[in-house]
């Protein structure tokens, strides 16, 4: 059955700043990438060592994550196969691919390797919040609304999903953006539809 | 052992650790720094990068990686053979 689905959240992260529902929240511009999301990860003042050890794909989406569920998320709502993440990106983890290669050259590094596959950004988000629901990681030329309205909605209308963090979360080189969306079907105060339109227009939002 | 935890830390990317942070009896698994199998195969890497010593026996893993002073005298006594 089909009813309206809400974007309850939203979480930027794109050239240097963090943006929480539209609003500029954090801002780094002296950093390269890497020290970039740390400073985002120590501004957010959250002990969790395995940050580190994570590649900067990773980094970026459970960054995402943990500002957009911070305040917003009452996961004690939903049972944790309820809760499901469907991200989607450009260039897959082409970026610690080629790190690893280069390791490669020499001796493997375990802990690269690990990280050579895309939606292993979604298995850190899952460990951190306990979620256990329908996961997806898709491929895509460009970023694509109305797929992850479309995919996302379809899960939710068949009650595989109840809530479901989605978005996008690009990194490759010095290049990275992440756009991600909390959807649920109970709407909050300043919650938005979530339609094709909502999504694009929150996506361009730090474009201005 | 100082040196030997600095390269630990920089391997296993333990970003939050100083050297002075690990004891030397500490263990290294577990209830101890909490690494897991993906650091134990980091420090069979480290052990091949910066002293040249392969870990031929995998049932020797546990006993070599227990805490910074079993590794250190696992090096010191590889070292000595290699000489």
């Amino acid at each position: 059955m089909s009813v309206d689905k809400h974007i309850n959240a939203s979480c930027i992260i794109s050239k240097e700043a963090v943006y929480k529902d539209a609003e500029k929240v954090f801002e780094n511009k002296e950093a390269a990438v890497p020290d970039f999301l740390s400073s985002v990860y120590r501004h957010l003042d959250i002990k969790y060592p395995k940050f580190y050890k994570m590649d900067n794909l990773s980094r970026l989406g459970w960054l995402a994550a943990e500002i957009l569920l911070k305040d917003n998320f009452n996961a004690g709502k939903y049972k944790a196969e309820e809760i499901g993440v469907v991200l989607a990106n450009t260039s897959s983890s082409l970026d610690t691919d080629i790190k690893y290669y280069e390791t490669a050259k020499d001796i493997a590094s375990p802990a690269l390797f690990v990280y050579t596959l895309p939606n292993i950004v979604i298995g850190e988000i899952c460990i951190r919040h306990h979620f256990k629901g329908e996961n997806a990681f898709f491929i895509c030329e460009q970023f694509d609304g109305e797929f992850i309205q479309q995919y996302v909605t379809n899960l939710i209308n068949n009650n595989i999903l109840q809530a479901c963090i989605c978005g996008w979360v690009e990194l490759l080189n010095e290049e990275y953006k992440t756009v991600l969306f909390l959807v649920e079907k109970q709407a909050s105060d300043h919650s938005v539809l979530f339609t094709n339109e909502n999504i694009n227009k929150i996506y361009e939002l730090e474009n201005g | 052992m100082l040196d030997l935890k600095t390269q630990i830390i920089a391997q296993l990317n333990l970003q939050d650790l100083k050297p002075e942070d690990i004891a030397n009896d500490q263990p290294l698994f577990v209830e101890g720094l909490g690494l897991d199998s993906i650091d134990a195969l980091e420090l069979i890497v480290l052990l091949q990068q910066s002293y040249k010593i392969k870990l031929s026996n995998a049932d020797d893993g546990p006993k070599v990686f227990r805490s910074v002073r079993t590794m250190a005298e696992y090096i010191t006594a590889h070292q000595a053979q290699n000489v």
